[in-house]
């Protein structure tokens, strides 16, 4: 009776623990969001994603850096989905258990945890140092490299689970084994892949160091990808610390703006990662 | 009409060949468990340590086996198989967990290459071509060669893509030709009646026995010779065992083929012949009539009673 009642005891200490782990873990998320809204909210305005980063000052809003961000965001993902997609696959079908499959699967997994500021460095050398000047396309490079190895993992993750019987079918219908990757292993794992890259775009939208380094800002409109181009993180870093209360209301709004985005790119993941389910 | 006929590649003598004319053997009986004559018959002569290997000589054979040997890297999973698919006819091959029919299934479309560390030695002569020999075009063998899994494995495309992507390998064929052969398909494997009305739905959404039965006609649509069944009704309620059952029996006019099975039953109604195979060697090999009422071998009788330790 005595070990059973101390076991009890230790059972309520460590539920007891674990809710305030969880709440100390939860109370930031709680504070850092709440302060977001509170002092965001306000600058959600019509003129925020209609009117371009002001002088000190004046009235503006942000929509050279959102363009900006939506651009770059998209050439990164143009780029590193189908290299990120294709590396997947070569590891997952090609080089399961080769040496050289396993060498690039943990170089891959080193780049996946590497610091985004080197990659805004090694991007500023190969690039912005040749060209002698920043421009979008750097900060596009310096995210696709981000996204590459997020997607190279998701890639082979979910095409791994795809299960054998379902291969050794097509197999057995006489499929060459393009046809077997693309038709039927692509397809089993397509919600799994597209929620890979979904997160993948969540993580870059939100990146400052290597954009820094590559993009880095521009006050006024610019199409131009061959020259420095305005973006949500660089702007939210400069207005925030400026000591401006105008760049400051709008540092907040960007950073809302980010916040929601990405939130609304990781329900949708999820959603799709909740249909994925292989009925084997 | 034709003469009982003894041929054996051991020392065994097998007296074969039916009285009806085409050879065909009657409806196998099973003998139940508690017969007590099989605990009481001695082992025939020398038997014990040599296969009773059975050779039709009146049938046409579609696949011949010869001294497969199969390994899984160092391990040997087949040792010296030799025996005869005849066209037309159903082989079921019987055996414990582990004896290599399996295996054996698999070594007849080289499906077992997908996985490195897997070899076969020896030949498989499909209408006298060594379908082991290297340099053979595997799409192709593949094309004659059908197989149905034990688990239903339906692609994640609609019921009526499941069927054309097989068609789709090897012909290009306008719509209304592909539909009619989807048809006939889904016919052939007593499915049409089911889907016809779902043919754009997601081919998971069937039911297991349906889904079985799918990827049957998904294997017939691309017009097969030989068609392997490794378990195909093992993970199917009886309802839908009896179904794949019917169906086999139905399917044995057009193909040869050969079944892998635990389920004694199934392999006594399903089958013309039986292998029975204990690890890695093939034990018995004779029609499945003889098999389930007259075994030569001790061994295969205390298996197929369920005696078997």
């Amino acid at each position: 009776m005595q070990v059973y009642a101390r076991r009890r005891l230790v059972n309520y200490i460590v539920i007891a623990l674990s809710f305030v782990a969880t709440g100390f873990g939860l109370l930031w998320l709680v504070l850092v969001l709440s302060t977001l809204l509170i002092n965001g909210v306000s600058a959600i305005t019509p003129s925020l994603f209609m009117q371009m980063t002001p002088p000190p000052g004046s009235s503006g809003g942000l929509l050279n850096a959102i363009a900006g961000s939506l651009a770059m965001t998209a050439i990164a993902t143009a780029i590193g989905t189908p290299t990120g997609i294709l590396a997947g696959t070569f590891l997952a079908e090609y080089a399961r258990a080769s040496r050289f499959g396993e060498f690039v699967r943990f170089v891959n997994d080193i780049l996946l945890s590497a610091p985004s500021i080197i990659v805004g460095l090694f991007v500023y050398e190969l690039m912005v140092v040749r060209m002698g000047h920043f421009s979008a396309w750097a900060g596009a490079v310096a995210l696709a490299i981000i996204v590459v190895p997020v997607v190279v993992r998701t890639t082979e993750d979910m095409l791994r689970l795809v299960p054998a019987t379902l291969r050794e079918a097509a197999v057995a219908l006489g499929a060459p084994k393009w046809k077997v990757i693309v038709m039927v292993a692509y397809r089993a794992a397509m919600q799994g892949m597209l929620t890979g890259v979904l997160l993948a775009v969540a993580r870059i939208s939100g990146e400052t160091a290597p954009l820094l380094f590559t993009a880095l800002n521009n006050q006024f409109w610019s199409g131009d990808l061959n020259a420095p181009m305005a973006n949500l993180p660089v702007v939210i870093f400069q207005f925030a610390m400026s000591p401006y209360a105008d760049w400051q209301t709008l540092a907040w709004g960007g950073a809302l703006l980010i916040t929601a985005a990405i939130l609304l790119l990781n329900i949708t993941a999820r959603t799709l990662a909740a249909w994925s389910s292989f009925r084997q | 009409m034709n003469s009982p006929l003894a041929q054996s590649r051991l020392q065994q003598t097998t007296p074969l060949g039916s009285s009806d004319d085409d050879g065909l053997p009657a409806p196998p009986t099973h003998r139940p468990a508690s017969d007590p004559r099989a605990a009481l018959r001695p082992l025939a002569d020398g038997q014990s340590e040599h296969a009773a290997i059975a050779t039709s000589p009146t049938l046409p054979t579609k696949v011949d086996i010869r001294n497969i040997n199969f390994f899984y890297g160092k391990a040997q999973a087949l040792k010296n198989i030799s025996l005869a698919l005849y066209d037309r006819r159903v082989t079921a091959f019987i055996g414990p967990s582990g004896c290599g029919k399996s295996t054996l299934l698999r070594i007849l479309n080289r499906i077992y290459e997908l996985y490195p560390g897997q070899s076969a030695a020896g030949e498989v002569l499909l209408d006298g071509e060594n379908i082991l020999a290297p340099g053979l075009d595997l799409n192709r063998l593949r094309a004659k060669i059908g197989m149905v899994f034990q688990k239903p494995t339906p692609f994640p495309m609609s019921i009526r893509d499941n069927i054309a992507f097989g068609i789709r390998l090897y012909e290009r064929l306008p719509q209304s030709e592909l539909d009619e052969r989807i048809e006939s398909a889904l016919r052939r494997a007593a499915l049409w009646d089911e889907v016809k009305d779902k043919l754009r739905q997601s081919g998971l959404s069937l039911s297991g026995g349906q889904q079985q039965r799918l990827c049957i006609a998904r294997a017939i649509a691309i017009k097969p010779e030989v068609l392997l069944l490794d378990e195909p009704a093992s993970a199917l309620d009886p309802i839908s065992t009896q179904r794949i059952e019917e169906l086999i029996a139905e399917l044995k006019s057009d193909y040869c083929i050969a079944i892998v099975t635990h389920n004694m039953q199934q392999a006594a109604r399903s089958s013309d012949y039986t292998a029975f195979l204990y690890l890695g060697e093939l034990i018995e090999f004779d029609e499945t009539e003889r098999i389930f009422t007259h075994p030569k071998l001790r061994r295969t009788e205390d298996y197929i009673t369920g005696r078997f330790g």
